[in-house]
């Protein structure tokens, strides 16, 4: 019949709801970026302030700060849909589990990954990153971010039912985050020293559209085993 | 033969046959390992380069050809769990792990004493270093997330999944990696030279490999069968065993 039709709008229906929920509670949406600015700052206090020493470790700060700033955030996807069973009508639904999770890991990019991308400028022109590098440096971010919440996702999945969880998602989660941070920071490291970066681009582009097709299905099943 | 394999994955059956077959592995092992040992540290030739101290990698490569091997069996065994549920690959996978970390734990140590005389440092951020410490990062999420769920098949479910997902992610940590590094900064470690090794240097070598798979096997089929009798203690055929039921 028209279950094209349905599926799209159940999946911007579940789109709107996480939307919704989390202006209600903007402090979803503030303390990660909170988190971002505040652990960024914490590098020129700890290391000096030196500008070169800062411009050289301005990528690598700013994108293990990006990757804390996710991981911290990464609970949010199901943890409360879990708490009042909303996950598990999700799972009951007649829709392809995988695209509605789908919906879900937008929603949480929307939330915590966009607005990182909007104030990583202005951490660049605090670490003294040269004016250059701003343009890779969000698109980096913007090729980054979604890998992140995407195979975080799986992560999640895995740990929701657990009473400790937070901890272990971070051992699970950031060995998997590793090819993201090298190929990010990296390419913003040699965008500043004026070389092109279409090779690193590529490979996170190719690293995402990887993420977008198999993190869903690995979720799905993850959160079937963690729910049954 | 199908059939054989239809009888291995009931564990009463498994749990008798790996008991058999489990004392004639650790034996093959001993017996390679001694030849393997007495050829490569007393038979073998010195190296011209590196003297007496490049002995090592009668340990060392074994140990990390053995953490990657090992995740492969994992991997194995992750899809016989998440398709057909086959009780017996989720408690293989369940013993595998921490002998998997075991070996990269070992191969990174073994690799650090060797660079100290060599390189001059402990640790060197190299490629391969790096990969296999996250390796071993990965085998200890898995560990961390086995124990943490209390139901030992949802555990072993929920690992396979991390475990596959780890499967995909293994290259293309390990190829960003040693592209990293030389992104950043080119070779400066020259790893063990020319690729041609002296055939007196390369069959204690093979041999210490085979020592270690038949190690791997011995120990995990033994491992099986403690995991077995822990997760069907309430099965009428442990009780009926002779060595829980007592003479």
């Amino acid at each position: 019949m028209n279950g094209q039709r349905s599926l799209s709008r159940a999946f911007l229906a579940l789109l709107r709801r996480d939307l919704v929920l989390a202006v209600r509670q903007r402090s979803e949406i503030g303390n990660p970026l909170l988190f971002f600015l505040i652990v960024t700052a914490m590098f020129p206090l700890g290391v000096g302030s030196k500008p070169q020493l800062l411009q050289a470790m301005a990528p690598g700060v700013i994108w293990v700060a990006a990757l804390l700033a996710a991981l911290l955030s990464l609970d949010a996807i199901f943890r409360s849909d879990f708490e009042d069973g909303s996950l598990e009508q999700i799972l009951l639904s007649a829709h392809p589990v995988s695209v509605l999770i789908l919906a879900k890991v937008l929603a949480h990019w929307l939330i915590t990954g966009l607005p990182l991308l909007l104030v990583s400028p202005l951490i660049g022109v605090l670490l003294n990153l040269p004016q250059g590098a701003t343009a890779t440096l969000l698109l980096t971010l913007a090729l980054g971010t979604p890998i992140l919440s995407l195979v975080g996702a799986i992560g999640v999945a895995l740990t929701v039912g657990l009473r400790k969880g937070g901890i272990i998602l971070s051992l699970l989660v950031l060995p998997l985050y590793v090819p993201v941070l090298i190929f990010g920071s990296s390419a913003v490291q040699t965008a500043a020293a004026g070389i092109p970066v279409t090779g690193q681009l590529s490979l996170l582009g190719a690293l995402l559209l990887l993420a977008l097709s198999l993190s869903p299905v690995a979720t799905a099943s993850a959160l079937r085993i963690s729910l049954s | 033969m199908m059939k054989f394999f239809h009888k291995l994955g009931s564990p009463p059956y498994f749990y008798g046959f790996a008991g058999r077959l489990a004392p004639w592995l650790g034996i093959i092992c001993l017996i390679l390992l001694v030849i393997g040992l007495y050829d490569g540290l007393v038979v073998a030739p010195t190296d011209y380069q590196q003297g007496e101290s490049y002995r090592i990698i009668y340990i060392h490569v074994p140990a990390a050809w053995m953490s990657l091997f090992i995740y492969m069996v994992m991997a194995v065994c992750a899809v016989l769990t998440m398709i057909w549920r086959v009780k017996i690959a989720e408690v293989i996978a369940t013993a595998s792990a921490p002998l998997g970390a075991s070996f990269t734990f070992l191969a990174l140590v073994t690799g650090s004493l060797w660079g100290k005389p060599m390189w001059g440092t402990w640790w060197v951020w190299d490629g391969r270093l790096t990969s296999e410490l996250i390796l071993l990062f990965l085998y200890l999420g898995i560990i961390a997330l086995y124990n943490a769920v209390e139901d030992k098949r949802t555990a072993a479910r929920s690992t396979a999944v991390l475990t596959l997902v780890g499967v995909v992610n293994i290259p293309i940590i390990h190829y960003s990696v040693i592209w990293w590094n030389t992104l950043h900064q080119g070779p400066t470690v020259t790893k063990l030279g020319a690729p041609s090794i002296d055939p007196r240097m390369l069959i204690p070598l093979l041999l210490m490999a085979m020592a270690f798979q038949f190690y791997y096997f011995a120990v995990v089929l033994m491992q099986a069968r403690a995991e077995i009798l822990e997760r069907e203690r309430n099965t009428a055929w442990v009780q009926q065993l002779p060595e829980v039921n007592g003479p």
